[in-house]
Order: structure tokens, then C-alpha cells, then sequence
């Protein structure tokens, strides 16, 4: 057979990976891998950062300089190598716990700075590590072994907060939408400043079962039948978005960049032009 | 068809999501849980059991005549 | 030696931290360590480095150890409440074995506590403030021109045993100010970043110990692809639940420093040649303990001195051999005692230890500490 030109990106000896069977999560670092491909980054000139989750086990898949955090604080430590070097791509893949709850200061700020470092959300609405308690994105209602009668704590949507808090570029896709992922994924990587990614994810073990959707292809089904592209959900009637949600890019825009913004800092310092 | 199915069954976990989402039936999971080709013949290469595959574990190649 | 300047504290530790390659500071603003952060602020960016002011001490933390693996070396100041926020990363610091140096300018605590009153209420939290097993790097300083000293010489640690090195400050020192002279940058001695020895095609591992028990892992973006974390990890630097490679690894970590703890043990002993009593001091708080007993020895009193700079690893040693010699041995300190336990710990019965504790945001009056030192004696010159 042709071999993958993805595969180059993975450390084959530390493969298969450790993520249960139909986990979404092997899909989206595929899809991040691919983006790396199609945007040509130098492969050594290329970090990726995690934080702590099911999630964050990703970096040690991935041939690069790899870097896995404490829980919650990947953004800090990216931004530390991203400003210190700044030709160096940083990407930052993180869990909805990881970056909206215990990081959830780290990931607005990085966001208001405008830190050129693409995030990518894996959001399986749930702690998948340590065995299925609820997140600050599980949906209302939805069970979890903190909250067996159903959450009733509201949830975020993280791509609204990175929105607000300041970020050069937004989008959503799912696992089960692989091309469009990567496509939102590369896109991320070209965009100059804080990129952020939120990418629906399966998890069969900790969120389906708790939640009548044990088998993965059944969550991979309702990916594809609840996600509905931007523009098809501008003229959605709002009766009709209920439990739908909409994926695409949902921002994009120029501000300058951080690391840019401090090398003027330096020259003026250096007595250059201001 | 003129297809070659790939299967690397160390990767695979048996998660069924190809088999489920492969417009020909030409999947199916083994007794012991894996993935196994069933009708190759009724292949249309697709190739939606590789994109979905959340491991790695299947590649489809279009055949090449040397 | 350069020309005398009237310098505080907490800015020979900035320029000390600067003149040892220190190029990238991340923090979060708290009293009274402030200033580092304001210094580092002016004069990175006129050295090509870096300064960012985080969202917290967390992210001060978080920030300094990514530069720090991208190859920079670094430094975060923090007091109390921060430095307590700083402890879990700190902790992965040393497991992950990223160089970096925390200042902890101490203030009376706990909580908020008299944010702007002295004391030396951390020497503990210092120690043993993170979780799990792992040794640790501390230096109390207690002049402005020694803080200069031990700025350079906790980035020098930092780099050479590739741990966390904390600077123990106290609101005394790091608001004292003295004139100073500082040494040429020539004279200065600066540990450089230590690099891989090997190519990966020669089997290079990122964290396989070298001779004197450090590995060296590369800095990201030079092209080993290594990785990095605050799992337990074998030499490949990946994770294992292996028994024996966590029992190994977390020798290691100690054993590192304990090969060169004589080296690495800084103290001064004063007036110990007959002393019969003796004072063990450290940090802003000696240089009071220092009159005192100059005064008792006017006084006729045998009392002698060891100051310590090293605060961990503990100077175990010299406090042996001074319990060895001395009737007894006093401990000053600003706070409801700790160091005094330690010392203890190492007199191990050879003399009595008495701890003279103060803890009012007050400082030691000399007179305060001879009186502790006639208590001791129990008037017997
Ligand atoms: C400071 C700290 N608190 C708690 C934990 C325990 N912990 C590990 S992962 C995790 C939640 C992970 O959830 P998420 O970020 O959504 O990632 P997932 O596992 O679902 O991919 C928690 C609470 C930890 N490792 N560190
Ligand atoms: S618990 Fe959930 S997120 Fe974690 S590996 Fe299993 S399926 Fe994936
Ligand atoms: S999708 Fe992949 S892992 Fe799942 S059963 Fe098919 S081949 Fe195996
Ligand atoms: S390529 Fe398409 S038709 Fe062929 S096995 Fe895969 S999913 Fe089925």
C-alpha cells in the first residue's frame, strides 16, 4: 500500500495510541497533522503543547518537539516558547476541562494578547480522564457522574468566550467532519495571532454511555446530523437550532500579533525608531 | 471494483465505526472484535472507513496495474 | 570593579539574574517583590529579552518554564500568596527538570497576611511546598550586594542541575538599600545552557544522565523532537509506569544534588574560633543577629555565629560540627519557628537548640537577640 504522508508525523514506536475504542480524539490529531502537511511548517521548527486529559496524551504521538503540561496550563507554557522564539509554530491541543475550567483564565488571556498559537479544543463535553465528571461545556441536562440527575450548571461555548476575549481567528468542526476539521485546522495555522479551533469529539466511554450513546459510530452519527455549517445556520430558524450547533469560521480577523507587537518593544528599547 | 483494502490489526480497537459507516457492507467486525473485509469485491474506494478510522487501522489504495 | 551605587535589594537580584544571562521574566505583581518585576521590565527588552506580566503567578510560572525550554534562561518573582499559587508547577520543574529561579520575597503570612511586613515565614513551604519527592535548591541572602551574588549563582544552579532554585528573599533585604559595588561582567562567572553531547543517530536520549547525574534535553526548535513531561519518564523522556524506572528516576533527581551539596553549601562563620554559644542565622534577620553578637562579645559573652545562605539542601555539616563545640545554640527567626527544627534535626542532641521567634511584623532588635543569648548562657560568661 501507499504509505500516509501523515504517518511521517507520528512516533510509530509509541503506536497504537491509549485513547479507548472510537474515541474522536486519534481522528482530530490526524486532522492536526494533516493541516501541519498542507501548511508545509518546518517540522523542527514546530511545537506542540498540551495540558492534562485523555486529550492531552496526544502530544507524545507526534514527532515534533512535544511538550505535555500540567492540567489547564498549556497556553501559559506555549506562549513562554512562542515569545522566547517566536519562529517557532506553536500548537496547543487541549480538553474542554483542561481549557475552559482550570485554564479557563489562561485561555481568555492568551486570546487578549493575540498570541500567535493555534489552539485546538478537543471537546468531548466531559472529563474523559478521570472517568466521566461534568465540564463546564456538557450540555444542560446531560448526565455525568458528578451529575447524575443531569447538569444543571450552564455550559460555555468556548468559541463565543475566545470571540470576546479577543482571538484573531475562530471556527468548530467535529470528528466527524475529518476534511473540514482540517481545513479549520490549517486555516488556524495560517492566521497570524490567536487561533482557536473547537473540535467535537466522541467519547464513547466517559459522555456516551452516561448519556444513551454508548457505540461510537451512534455519537459519530450525531455529530453529523446536529453540526450545521455557518451558513446554513444563519437562516435556520431559531425553533429549529434547538440542539443543533453551528460549525465553520466564525471569526476572522487582523490585530496585531504579540510577539510582532513586542519586537517594537525591543527596538524602541534598543533606541530604534518607535 | 478495482480496490486494495488495508488493515493494520495491531491499531485496531474494533470500535465498529467503519464497518458503520461504510456505504457497501463490505466490513464487518470479527469474532475476536476486529475489523475484517468481507466483501471486498462490493468496494467502492470511498475511502470513508479510512477517514473515519480514529485509529489508523484502514487504509484503501485504488489498485495499480504494473 | 565597577563604580559604588546606591542599590535596593530587590534590584541587585534583577541585575544580578541579568548579569548570570537571565533574558525572559514572566510574573504576576505582589508586595514586596514588585520591583524585580518593574526592573526586568525596563531592561529586558534593551538586551533583546523578553518580559510579559501574566494573569496570575500560575501563568507567571507556566510562562518562565516554556521560555525556559525554548531555550532562554528565566526568572518569575513572587511573595507569599504568589509563591504558594506557584507551587504545582514548580513541582514539574523538577520532575520535567526545566532550569528556572523563583524569588520569594517573604511577607508575613498566612493568606494576605501584613503584605508589606518582613518575615521568613517560607523557609518551610520552600522545601517542601510542592507535592511529592524531590529535593530542592534554596539561597537566603542578607546583604544587597550578596543578593547580587546569589541571583548569579541560583541561575547558575538552575542551569547546571536543570531544577527550580529559589531565591529566598525577605522584605529586609529586598527593600534595604546599601551602596554597592558590583563586579565586572568579566569576572563573573555564568553557567552556560548545557546541550546534547550526542546526535540522535548516536543514540541520544533526552533525559539520559550525564556523569554528574543532569541530563541534557534539547531545546525545543534545535531539531531532536524531543518531549517533555511531568509524568515520571525514562531517558527517552516518555512516560513509564515502571516501578523501577520511577524508583530510579526519583533517586536521581536527589542524588543530583547530593553529589554536590558540600559545593553548593554557602555560610559564613563568625567569631566561632572560642565561641561556647552560638547563633544560627540566616536572611535579613542575621544582619541584626550579627550585632548582637557583637554586642554580647563586648559584653564577654563567647558567643559566635554561623550565617547560612544556603538554606536547602540544609547545611547539615557545619551545624554538626558547631553542636559538636558550642554549650547550646540560639535561632532567631522571623516567624513562629521553622529553620530552628531543622537545626535541630542536625544538632541531634549534641547541644540544646533554642528558637527565639518573633512574628509580630516587628523586626529583631539587637538587644532582643542578646537577651536571647544571655538566656542561653544562663548569665555564665
Ligand atoms: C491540578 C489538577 N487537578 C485535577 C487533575 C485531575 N484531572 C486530570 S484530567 C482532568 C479532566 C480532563 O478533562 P478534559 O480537560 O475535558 O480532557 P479529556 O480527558 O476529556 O480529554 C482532571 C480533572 C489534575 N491532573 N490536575
Ligand atoms: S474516556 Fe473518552 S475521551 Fe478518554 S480516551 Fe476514552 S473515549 Fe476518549
Ligand atoms: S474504525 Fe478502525 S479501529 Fe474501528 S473497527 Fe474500523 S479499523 Fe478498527
Ligand atoms: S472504501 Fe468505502 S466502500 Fe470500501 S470498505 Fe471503505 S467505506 Fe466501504
Amino acid at each position: 500500500m501507499q504509505e500516509r504522508t501523515y504517518e511521517k508525523y507520528f512516533r510509530q514506536n509509541r503506536l497504537p495510541h491509549i485513547w479507548c475504542p472510537g474515541c474522536g480524539n486519534g481522528t482530530v490529531m490526524k486532522a492536526i497533522v494533516e493541516a501541519v502537511e498542507k501548511r508545509k511548517l518546518p517540522r523542527d521548527k514546530t511545537v506542540i503543547v498540551s495540558g492534562i486529559g485523555c486529550s492531552s496524551r496526544a502530544s507524545g504521538y507526534m514527532d515534533f518537539d512535544t511538550l505535555h503540561t500540567a492540567h489547564g496550563r498549556a497556553i501559559p507554557f506555549a506562549t513562554g516558547i512562542k515569545l522566547a522564539n517566536p519562529e517557532l509554530n506553536v500548537i496547543v491541543i487541549t480538553g474542554d476541562g483542561d481549557c475552559t475550567a482550570i485554564g479557563g483564565n489562561h485561555f481568555i488571556h492568551g486570546a487578549r494578547r493575540n498570541i500567535d498559537l493555534t489552539v485546538v479544543l478537543f471537546n468531548n463535553a466531559i472529563y474523559g480522564m478521570t472517568g466521566g465528571q461534568a465540564s463546564p461545556m456538557t450540555p444542560l441536562h446531560k448526565k455525568a457522574t458528578t451529575a447524575p440527575y443531569g447538569s444543571v450548571d450552564r455550559p460555555f461555548d468556548a468559541c463565543q468566550l475566545a470571540s470576546a476575549a479577543g482571538a484573531s481567528y475562530v471556527a468548530r468542526s467535529t470528528a466527524f467532519h475529518v476534511q473540514h476539521l482540517t481545513d479549520m485546522i490549517a486555516e488556524g495555522i495560517s492566521v497570524e495571532g490567536f487561533s482557536f479551533i473547537e473540535a467535537v469529539v466522541q467519547c464513547p466511554t466517559a459522555y456516551g454511555r452516561k448519556n444513551k450513546m454508548p457505540e461510537p459510530a451512534q455519537m459519530m452519527a450525531w455529530l453529523r446530523d446536529h453540526a450545521v455549517l455557518q451558513k446554513a445556520w444563519d437562516k435556520l430558524p431559531e425553533e429549529k437550532r434547538s440542539d443543533k450547533f453551528p460549525i465553520g469560521v466564525f471569526l476572522k480577523r487582523q490585530f496585531e500579533e504579540y510577539t510582532k507587537a513586542y519586537a517594537e518593544v525591543i527596538a524602541s528599547a534598543q533606541g530604534g525608531k518607535k | 471494483m478495482d480496490t486494495e483494502i488495508f488493515l493494520k490489526s495491531e491499531r485496531c480497537k474494533g470500535c465498529g465505526i467503519c464497518v458503520a459507516f461504510c456505504p457497501k457492507k463490505v466490513l464487518q467486525l470479527d469474532t475476536l472484535g476486529h475489523c475484517s473485509v468481507v466483501r471486498p469485491d462490493d468496494c467502492i474506494a470511498c475511502g470513508q472507513c479510512e477517514l473515519r478510522c480514529p485509529d489508523y487501522a484502514i487504509f484503501v489504495d485504488k489498485k495499480v496495474y504494473a | 570593579m565597577t563604580e559604588m551605587k546606591l542599590m535596593q535589594g530587590n534590584e541587585a537580584c534583577a541585575a544580578g539574574a541579568i548579569a548570570a544571562g537571565v533574558r525572559f521574566f514572566g510574573g504576576y505583581p505582589i508586595t514586596p517583590s514588585t520591583e524585580i518585576a518593574e526592573t526586568m521590565a525596563k531592561k529586558l527588552p534593551a538586551l533583546g529579552g523578553c518580559f510579559i506580566q501574566m494573569e496570575d503567578e500560575i501563568s507567571g510560572m507556566g510562562v518562565v518554564l516554556g521560555a525556559s525550554l525554548a531555550g532562554r534562561k528565566v526568572l518569575t518573582a513572587t511573595s507569599g500568596p504568589g509563591f504558594s499559587l506557584k507551587q504545582e508547577l514548580i513541582g514539574y520543574a523538577a520532575c520535567a527538570e526545566i532550569p528556572v529561579v523563583i524569588v520569594d520575597v517573604q511577607r508575613v503570612g498566612p493568606s494576605t497576611g501584613q503584605p508589606t511586613s518582613p518575615s521568613q515565614g517560607d523557609v518551610m513551604q520552600v522545601r517542601w511546598g510542592t507535592h511529592g519527592d524531590h529535593p530542592m535548591i534554596a539561597l537566603s541572602p542578607w546583604t544587597v550586594r550578596e543578593t547580587f551574588d546569589a541571583a548569579v549563582m541560583a541561575v547558575n544552579y538552575a542551569e547546571r542541575f536543570r531544577t527550580p532554585v529559589i531565591l529566598l528573599m525577605d522584605e529586609i533585604v529586598g527593600h534595604l538599600r546599601e551602596n554597592v559595588q558590583l563586579p565586572n561582567a568579566s569576572d563573573i562567572t555564568v553557567y552556560p545552557r548545557r546541550r546534547p553531547t550526542k546526535s540522535r543517530a548516536a543514540g541520544y536520549q533526552p533525559y539520559e544522565p550525564e556523569q554528574d547525574m543532569v541530563p541534557n534535553p534539547a531545546d525545543f526548535g534545535t531539531g531532536y523532537r524531543i518531549h517533555v513531561t511531568g509524568l515520571i519518564h525514562d531517558y527517552t523522556g516518555f512516560p513509564s509506569g515502571s516501578p523501577v524506572v520511577t524508583e530510579k528516576f526519583i533517586d536521581r533527581l536527589h542524588r543530583k544534588i547530593a553529589i554536590a551539596q558540600d559545593e553548593i553549601t554557602h555560610y559564613d562563620e563568625f567569631f566561632m574560633e572560642d565561641a561556647e554559644y552560638a547563633v544560627v542565622s540566616y536572611g535579613g534577620v542575621a544582619r541584626t543577629a550579627y550585632e548582637a553578637v557583637r554586642k554580647a562579645r563586648a559584653k564577654g559573652l563567647k558567643v559566635g555565629m554561623i550565617r547560612l545562605m544556603t538554606i536547602w539542601p540544609f547545611a547539615n555539616k557545619i551545624i554538626e560540627q558547631t553542636a559538636e563545640k558550642v554549650r547550646a545554640i540560639l535561632v532567631p527567626e522571623l516567624n513562629y519557628g521553622q529553620l530552628k527544627y531543622e537545626v535541630e534535626r542536625a544538632a541531634a542532641g549534641r547541644c540544646p537548640v533554642s528558637l527565639l521567634a518573633k512574628y509580630n511584623t516587628l523586626l529583631f532588635t539587637p538587644d532582643e537577640i542578646v537577651d536571647g543569648i544571655e538566656n542561653l548562657t544562663g548569665g555564665r560568661i
